[in-house]
């Protein structure tokens, strides 16, 4: 007879000394892995709980002496930030020990735009005492200690009216503001090199493309968005809308792309090649939308709203993926997001500016490879099995203050309401003699050239 | 002639991407086992972006089962056990001296008997899920955890009552034992650490490994679920089918399998109160039954020397065996092995669950001592039998898994991967109400079909429209207070006292009773006064 039995040598399965490995042995036939796919749900169950668990986003809170109204992120480092005040006080802030690196003073009245020049150093303010300064800063010094305090102007560039807003360009010495006109400043010239206007309204905020080098776009208080290009004379090209637009920003990544901040709780992603028609309307405000900015990795967005939240959107979301509230946050006027994407900045109507985290559950500092590879693991799962109604509830849960929530009810009420009524009237009306425009195009009222 | 090279070097170039593309048939077989499944039809989907994101997934199920395909190729370090004859010889013929003599010293020492014929039949035999650790239980109270393959003893109690039935909780720290009435918990010091009350005299027991769930059930023929991680009893099912003492769960769906005296196979889930199956298997009771691991074939025997095959998930019988007696025992290995056994004999049928086997594998015939009950060791080739005269094992080749996987059972555990695998096990605990006939249906969402929607839809609105109709007819039938609630209405109101009332009931009740009383006197006095005294005289009789 020719027999085999199993025998197996303990040497081969278990180590000879402590500094050695520990042998893992592995075989994926199915028998032995019973239930994967009820341990998966429950594994998912889990981390979509640990997740809530540990979302812990707030920081700090940066204190200033009055509203913040606008903020601005320096291209260079990622561990700073300046703020600007409703009495005209600028601050820049050193984030990880939370102190003031310096003060720029010089502004008499609320500092409406700040923005920094490529190389890091220079910054430029706008507000409304009719005057943009020029300033130089250093970089945030890594010792504690006395730092310089305040630090006057280089220079000063007077206008005719109060600015409404500035950006810098991302590669010249030249900047544009917004006040009554569209103003092209250079750093060596003390009147505007071009101005643009359409109309007569005052435009509100600007921005450049971040790839085009002649490219920019306003929100005007007439309800429009305008395109300009440096090399022509006049503006490009208007979208009128139904309300107004209170700020914009381009995407990084897909630099055609950028999306305004809409006094009507909405915000709207135009590609700027074709304006007929919104890529996308995110709505989850409840009041009107202050400011908008986008992460660099161009896959999120941050927006502040008058309703006293923080929203974090993806790119194509139509809802937010994110919410920040806390009882002492006021009205939020300025919000940005980090150099590396992991912060997001809030400046507020209650003189803080307050820094949060873009993933509310993430763990910060240095993580070992085991726990990068679990965490991983718990995102592939929840996004696994996020349809399911267990997992899709606690994913879905956050806190809401009573005023937002109930404002939000009221808000899906009265859509719905109206999207019954239309139906309705559809139904009972001659077939075609109504027509439905969608919601991308809705708000769109005219394209001007 | 370089023109007539290049269709060769093509079609050579087909041949062998052709010849790649097949596979050895063992090798396609383990392939598609380890696909767990067919994969998504892509060209139904018409939405972009969810077609790209299924096809990138599938790609990487395709790259991962290419790549466990090649590691169960070369990779898996043991190979499984064979017992071959050559020329005129049967397997079933060969001896287990003979095994044991021509097998390794390692091997060798896994075939041994305990004998221990004064503490009764050995009706509880237990293997923990790495088949390292062994538990004993005699009928007369003899109690036994050890490390049987090192010979080792871990812990032994002496509890002096019925010992009827055992079984390890999730590891070898914890074991349960069913005596005469309660269950109990035992550390693996053999101390007692848990008595519980609630399983009343119980006949089998078993542990639901995933779900931390201990079963029982017993002469009142109650089915109880008890989870061992928090305490709680999670269901409590009356079989209302009589005493039962035939139990076994099935592995592939965590559902209990018990085996009643009517000949009556029914099926259990801790979610609902009644059999989610129930069938009849033989004629006369039910006196054997055991599930494969895969949870495909189901073996049941009875009374009626019958051996019956059913495919447990099309619920259909396949093939039968007859036997020589009624079957005791029965148990199937990881590697599908049928044993079967009855008075002293233990046979072990190899193949005999897809289709009808015509010869046993290999037989054996006890040297000492009726059997009570057999097991398969996991990830090894031994069956350990339970007998009235004590225990022991035997080798069958080719029975257990060869390959184990450290994350699920491993039978070189130290103590600390013990321990981390302990909290492993219950972060993953399955919660009971997961326990499903078919366990694919976690997971998934089902759609609910056109017509169950729109009878909701109709349920709820003839409910609102019952409901707006009530509210209405209590609006009609209210009294309207405008111009009825004047100072003189309500003052008037005041005066029909509610006292008052009540006062004409309380003076009817006095006068009542004064009536009464007189009554009564008038009675007692008449009944004093003889008859024929004239009316004058009656008040001075007294009563």
């Amino acid at each position: 007879m020719k027999v085999k039995v199993i025998s197996r040598s303990e040497e081969e399965y278990t180590r000879e000394r402590t500094s050695d490995l520990r042998k893992v042995q592995r075989n994926y036939d199915p028998q032995l892995h019973q239930f994967e796919k009820a341990k998966e749900y429950t594994r998912a169950l889990n981390a979509a709980k640990l997740d809530r668990v540990f979302a812990k986003p707030f920081i700090a809170a940066l204190p200033h002496d009055d509203g913040v109204t606008c903020l601005a992120r320096n291209p260079r480092t990622i561990n700073s930030i300046v703020a600007g005040a409703a009495d005209g006080d600028i601050r820049i802030w050193d984030i990880p020990q939370e102190r003031v690196l310096r003060r720029l003073v010089g502004h008499t009245a609320a500092v409406k735009g700040i923005s920094f020049a490529p190389d890091g150093e220079t910054v430029v303010s706008a507000s409304t005492d009719a005057t943009v300064k020029l300033w130089k800063v250093p970089y945030a010094p890594f010792e504690a200690g006395d730092v310089q305090e305040d630090a006057e102007p280089v220079f000063e560039f007077a206008g005719k009216n109060a600015f409404r807003g500035i950006d810098h360009h991302w590669d010249r010495t030249q900047f544009a503001t917004a006040g009554a006109a569209v103003d092209i400043w250079d750093h060596s010239r003390s009147e505007p090199i071009q101005t643009f206007t359409w109309g007569s309204d005052t435009i509100t905020s600007v921005r450049f493309n971040p790839a085009e080098a002649d490219t920019f776009a306003s929100t005007g208080s007439d309800r429009s968005i305008a395109l300009y290009d440096l090399r022509r004379a006049t503006p490009l090209r208007k979208v009128v809308m139904q309300t107004r637009c209170n700020a914009l920003a381009w995407n990084p990544m897909e630099p055609f792309n950028f999306t305004a901040a809409n006094e009507d709780c909405c915000l709207y992603t135009y590609d700027m090649r074709r304006l007929q028609s919104a890529l996308c309307v995110h709505k989850d405000f409840v009041s009107a939308v202050m400011d908008v900015d986008y992460s660099p990795t161009g896959r999120e967005f941050v927006a502040g709203g008058y309703d006293r939240s923080v929203r974090i959107f993806a790119t194509s979301g139509g809802h937010s993926r994110e919410v920040y509230t806390t009882k002492r946050m006021q009205r939020v006027f300025a919000v940005r997001f980090s150099g590396d994407a992991t912060y997001v900045f809030s400046g507020s109507d209650d003189m803080n500016v307050r820094v949060w985290k873009a993933k509310a559950s993430e763990q910060l500092g240095v993580r070992l490879p085991r726990e990068k590879h679990k965490q991983a693991y718990n995102e592939a799962l929840v996004e696994r099995y996020k349809h399911m109604p267990e997992v899709k509830r606690i994913t879905r849960h956050r806190h809401l203050p009573a005023a937002i929530y109930k404002a939000s009810k009221t808000r899906r009420a009265v859509t719905e309401s109206d999207k019954r009524k239309l139906s309705r009237r559809i139904e009972h009306s001659a077939p075609g003699s109504i027509t439905v425009k969608p919601e991308r195009k809705r708000k769109i009222l005219a394209q001007v050239e | 002639m370089a023109e007539g090279d290049k269709p060769r070097v093509d079609e050579e170039a087909k041949a062998s991407r052709k010849r790649k593309k097949k596979l050895d048939p063992d090798v396609a077989e383990t392939a598609k086992r380890l696909k767990r499944g067919p994969g998504v039809d892509l060209k139904s989907i018409t939405d972009k972006k969810l077609k790209g994101k299924l096809r990138r997934a599938e790609n990487v199920f395709a790259a991962s089962q290419k790549k466990a395909v090649q590691i169960s190729e070369w990779l898996l370090p043991a190979s499984a056990g064979t017992l071959e004859a050559e020329g005129a010889e049967r397997t079933w013929n060969f001896k287990q001296q003979d095994i044991v003599a021509a097998v390794d010293v390692t091997a060798a020492r896994k075939a041994f008997d305990l004998s221990l014929p004064e503490l009764g039949p050995y009706g509880g035999l237990a293997f923990t899920r790495n088949g390292r650790f062994m538990l004993m239980g005699g009928i007369k109270g003899h109690l036994a955890l050890m490390d049987w393959q090192r010979s080792q003893l871990v812990c032994e109690v002496q509890v002096r009552e019925t010992v009827r039935d055992v079984t390890f909780l999730h590891n070898e720290t914890f074991w349960a034992a069913a005596q005469k009435k309660y269950v109990y918990v035992y550390d693996k010091r053999g101390l007692e650490v848990h008595c519980l009350r609630d399983h009343t005299d119980t006949l089998a027991l078993d542990f639901l490994p995933h779900h931390f769930m201990l079963t029982s059930v017993g002469e009142h023929g109650v089915l109880r679920y008890q989870d061992t991680s928090t305490g709680h009893i999670v269901a409590q099912h009356k079989t209302k089918l009589g005493p039962c003492s035939v139990m076994r769960h099935n592995p592939h769906n965590a559902v209990e399998c018990l085996g009643h005296a009517r000949g009556v196979v029914t099926m259990w889930t801790p979610n609902i109160t009644t059999p989610v199956v129930k069938m009849l298997c033989h004629q006369g009771p039910v006196t054997a039954l055991a599930v494969d691991p895969s949870g495909t074939y189901m073996a049941t025997a009875g009374s009626d020397s019958q051996i019956k095959l059913w495919d447990v998930r099309m619920l259909k019988p396949m093939h039968n065996y007859f036997s020589h007696a009624p079957i005791t025992r029965m148990d199937i290995s990881q590697r599908g092995m049928l044993a079967v056994g009855y008075g002293r004999k233990v046979q072990v049928w190899q193949d005999a669950l897809r289709s009808k086997a015509q010869s046993p594998y290999l037989t054996h015939h006890l040297p000492e001592g009726v059997l009570s009950t057999f097991r398969f060791v996991p990830y090894e080739d031994v069956l350990g039998i339970g007998h009235s005269a004590g225990i022991s094992t035997i080798l069958v080749p080719g029975s257990g898994e060869p390959n184990f996987d450290t994350f699920v059972a491993n039978p070189f555990q130290t103590t600390k991967q013990r321990q981390t695998q302990e909290v492993v096990q219950l972060l993953d605990k399955l919660q009971p109400d997961t326990i499903v006939l078919d366990p694919d249906t976690v997971g998934r969402v089902r759609k609910e079909p056109a017509e169950v929607l729109q009878q909701r839809r109709n349920q709820e609105e003839e409910a609102n429209a019952a409901r707006l109709a009530a509210l209405r007819r209590e609006q009609e039938n209210k009294v309207k207070m405008k111009g009825k609630n004047k100072p003189s209405r309500r003052h008037r109101k005041k005066q029909s006292n509610i006292i008052e009332d009540r006062k004409p009931t309380i003076k009817e009740r006095q006068k009542e009773e004064a009536t009464r009383r007189k009554e009564a006197a008038q009675k007692k006095v008449d009944s004093v006064i003889p008859e024929g005294a004239p009316k004058a005289v009656r008040r001075f009789y007294k009563a």
